[in-house]
């Protein structure tokens, strides 16, 4: 019988994931994986929080928390203390009860509803042609999300400078200032994905200078927040100097690997908008889009990251936590780029502790990369992104070995 | 001139919102009910529109077999690693095993896919996206009438148009078996056409076995594409296998259907959410390649499922005492059901009522079709602090053997 789906094509794999995949047959026992962005011990292990498991266990022995569906907008005390996070204790736009937010899947969760709330409602009703500017590069979920939201215009604004290993800051300038007005542009909060590159105060003011004069879309991606510096507030300095600017903005935070909650899907979508008023009906609107994408949020997570935040000593604990795998980034960086200069390896490596965050790019070509999968079973993305956390001081002198061999060798 | 334009442009903007026209989204109408509700003083008021299950005290249900398995999992101390976009293994595997029966061809062959969900509605969404990128043949999806209200706008955003097959029957407050028949033999070729696996939401009328087998012909001749959607397996009759049935007799008659799973109610994991949606293909690689879609639809909405529903209900799904434990559980609150419907018609024929009340003892599930007109409703929230949807539909799980006196009282009174 002739089947409906005879007409299916195979989907090629998501290349992260297929990496990872690749890297668990692998048989090799020097194997290394900087895939995947999720953090590791020291021992290469995944690292749940002191925080999260003390909290769960509040959770568990509690037995007058049941089941029940949450709100379709989500936790609220999830919900106001996340935005919290975001921006500041004593932020003016909170006070001013002009700031809400939407507790969502994720931080990708977050970034949907955001996208498809921007298609219906924003620059006119269904305005499908409003061009969405993604940074050259940038994580690879956000042409999707934006493109399965409707938008047909998908753009790239010019981010990475490969010969200088570092912002193209009039590029991308020169891309906000030829954007048509009210454009909407994807801004990463802080440890850009995957370069590691973020602009400094000073570049975030230009940045905003420009958008505001054009009247250009903020919307914050912000995943990695007190993941990038160990420090909450640093971390959320741009999203932050935005609102102080006066901007009405989203940012779509996720709480995956700040609170290495990867797989309970916990995000929040926080919304500013210049009053009250237009915040509430702004809301309405995305419940209504929730309701039949997810109906409403799971809650465990909700509930985790909720009791953390709102209590002192937990909130502290956490922060410490986050600190914690910080550090181990910034020690790995450091060590990284001390071996590679003893080693004498060509190029300059300063980019790799200027970098920040999870990811760092490290300039390698696909050949080398590829070399490295193959011949040295390093596990990176074709790109030259590594991940940080994949890093140990157990495994170190070998990447740092294989890569020197890497870009002597492979042309 | 372009000076002067960038100053302007900064007073407008410093004025105006970019949300100036975004228009207050309407109530939702379920949630609307409870928010009154909530805000009624009289000690007598019955929440009726609440679809979620409640013991004979009013009080939501965590099952005792969900507890045990939640303290296993916390013994295991695992960790937090996202799923694969497809979810969890041996859920997708156990919630397809629970809806086809372990034995079953289409497993056994490996012909199918089933994947993690977020509950029901997240399979719908999955499904419903599925079908409108891949299946070019028709852009037409048929919902009984009426539908679980939420079925229209999914499938609507998803692109497909909504159209619409007899169901209910008000004179009877029944199967409008008949209307049902002749509407399905005029949906055009390869059409998507959604059923209610059991327990009809919102009326609680589903077709007899005779009746599905006719259906499931029919359906047949008319080559259209069978989309289940299974949210109450287990919580209408209170036996897994017999609420199962009819998608079971359909994969038998040869339709290769969809399914949505959802395990808000069966497990009381409403907030967990936790669900599964399947396709039954022609054959294993055809189901690979319609699993490599479906991660594609995925990613961009919510790139992976959550773990801990899932991990719960698996723990269940596969340990074999808290299986059978969750089995009596899952029949003691449709027996509960059952016996309120029971309890509801008897206090009615008490009060002196000379209505034929029949069908509340016949449909089934969590819902109850009444037949009450929206003006009666009306007065019943208004007069007796009563509350339910305006189309009469009531939530049996929200009556109790405290309240059910007094609601059959008060409909007594409406419909005299």
């Amino acid at each position: 019988i002739m089947s409906i789906f005879g007409e299916v094509p195979q989907a090629a794999p998501v290349a992260v994931f297929k990496l990872t995949a690749d890297f668990r047959e692998d048989q090799n026992p020097r194997k290394v994986n900087l895939g995947v962005g999720a953090y590791r011990t020291d021992e290469c292990q995944p690292w749940v929080l002191p925080v999260v498991r003390k909290v769960e266990k509040m959770i568990a022995d509690d037995h007058s928390l049941n089941h029940e569906y949450l709100p379709i907008l989500g936790l609220p005390e999830f919900r106001s203390s996340s935005s919290k996070i975001a921006l500041g204790e004593d932020s003016p736009a909170i006070k001013d009860n002009r700031v809400g937010a939407v507790q969502c899947l994720g931080g990708t969760g977050a970034l949907k509803i955001g996208a498809e709330f921007l298609r219906r409602w924003y620059n006119g009703t269904d305005n499908t042609k409003t061009p969405v500017y993604v940074s050259a590069p940038t994580w690879e979920n956000h042409n999707a999300v934006f493109s399965n939201a409707g938008f047909e215009d998908i753009r790239p604004y010019k981010y990475w400078d490969a010969g200088k290993r570092g912002l193209d800051l009039e590029g991308f300038l020169g891309d906000l200032e030829s954007a048509p007005d009210h454009s909407i542009f994807v801004l990463h909060a802080c440890a850009h994905n995957p370069t590691g590159t973020d602009p400094t105060q000073d570049q975030w003011k230009q940045i905003a200078d420009v958008m505001m004069r054009k009247s250009l879309f903020a919307f914050f991606d912000s995943a990695y927040q007190g993941f990038a510096s160990g420090n909450l507030d640093k971390d959320a300095w741009a999203v932050r100097y935005f609102v102080s600017q006066g901007f009405e903005l989203f940012c779509a935070q996720s709480f995956s690997k700040n609170f290495g909650l990867y797989n309970e899907r916990v995000g929040n979508l926080t919304v500013v908008a210049k009053d009250q008023d237009n915040l509430n009906r702004v809301l309405s609107q995305m419940e209504k889009i929730v309701r039949i994408t997810w109906s409403n949020p799971p809650s465990q997570g909700a509930r985790l990251v909720a009791i953390t935040l709102n209590t002192p000593e937990l909130f502290a604990e956490w922060k410490d936590n986050v600190k914690t795998m910080a550090d181990r980034v910034l020690l790995m960086r450091a060590q990284l780029k001390e071996k590679l200069k003893a080693l004498g390896t060509p190029g300059t490596w300063e980019h790799i502790t200027e970098q920040i965050g999870m990811f760092s790019f490290t300039g390698l070509n696909p050949k080398q990369v590829e070399y490295l999968v193959k011949e040295k079973h390093i596990y990176l993305m074709a790109s030259g992104r590594i991940n940080m956390c994949g890093l140990t001081t157990k495994n170190i002198d070998y990447v740092a070995e294989s890569i020197h061999e890497a870009v002597t060798t492979v042309q | 001139a372009a000076y002067l334009h960038s100053i302007l442009n900064f007073f407008f903007i410093f004025l105006s919102s970019w949300w100036t026209e975004v228009q207050m989204g309407p109530p939702d109408p379920i949630l609307g009910v409870t928010e009154a509700f909530k805000r009624d003083t009289n000690p007598k008021k019955m929440n009726l529109g609440v679809g979620a299950y409640r013991d004979d005290q009013g009080k939501p249900f965590v099952l005792s077999c969900v507890r045990k398995a939640e303290a296993q999992i916390a013994a295991k101390k695992l960790d937090k690693e996202y799923l694969p976009i497809g979810g969890l293994a041996e859920f997708s595997k156990a919630c397809s095993q629970l809806a086809l029966g372990p034995d079953n061809e289409v497993l056994k062959s490996g012909r199918s896919i089933t994947i993690q969900t977020i509950s029901g509605t997240g399979s719908l969404r999955v499904g419903a996206n599925f079908v409108s990128r891949f299946h070019n043949a028709s852009r037409d999806v048929y919902l009984p009438k009426p539908s679980w209200g939420n079925h229209t706008p999914i499938f609507r955003d998803a692109g497909m148009q909504l159209k619409a097959y007899s169901y209910y029957d008000p004179k009877t407050c029944g199967f409008d078996f008949k209307g049902a028949l002749h509407d399905i033999s005029k949906i055009p070729e390869k059409s998507v056409i959604v059923l209610h696996a059991c327990a009809h939401n919102p009326t609680g009328v589903d077709p007899r076995p005779e009746q599905w087998k006719e259906m499931a012909a029919l359906i047949k001749k008319r080559n259209l594409l069978v989309f289940f959607d299974m949210a109450y397996q287990g919580f209408a009759s209170g036996d897994i296998d017999r609420d199962a049935w009819a998608v079971r007799d359909f994969i038998e008659q040869g339709h290769n259907i969809l399914l949505s799973q959802s395990f808000a109610k069966n497990m009381g994991l409403y907030g967990e959410r936790v669900g599964g949606f399947t396709v039954v293909c022609k054959d294993v690689e055809e189901a690979k390649r319609v699993e490599s879609q479906l991660k594609i639809l995925i990613r961009p909405i919510y790139s992976n499922p959550p773990m801990n529903g899932a991990r719960i209900a698996s723990t269940i799904l596969n340990t074999p005492e808290l299986y059978k434990e969750w089995l009596v559980e899952v029949k003691d609150m449709a027996d509960r059901i059952i016996t309120m419907r029971e309890m509801f018609v008897s206090n009615l024929k008490k009060e002196g009522s000379t209505h034929n009340w029949q069908h509340v003892t016949e449909q089934i599930g969590m819902f109850c079709f009444t037949g009450l007109k929206p003006e009666q409703v009306e007065r019943l929230i208004k007069e007796f602090s009563i509350y339910m949807t305006k189309d009469g539909r009531i939530s049996v799980a929200g009556v109790t053997s405290a309240n059910v006196g007094y609601l059959a009282h008060a409909i007594h009174a409406v419909t005299k």
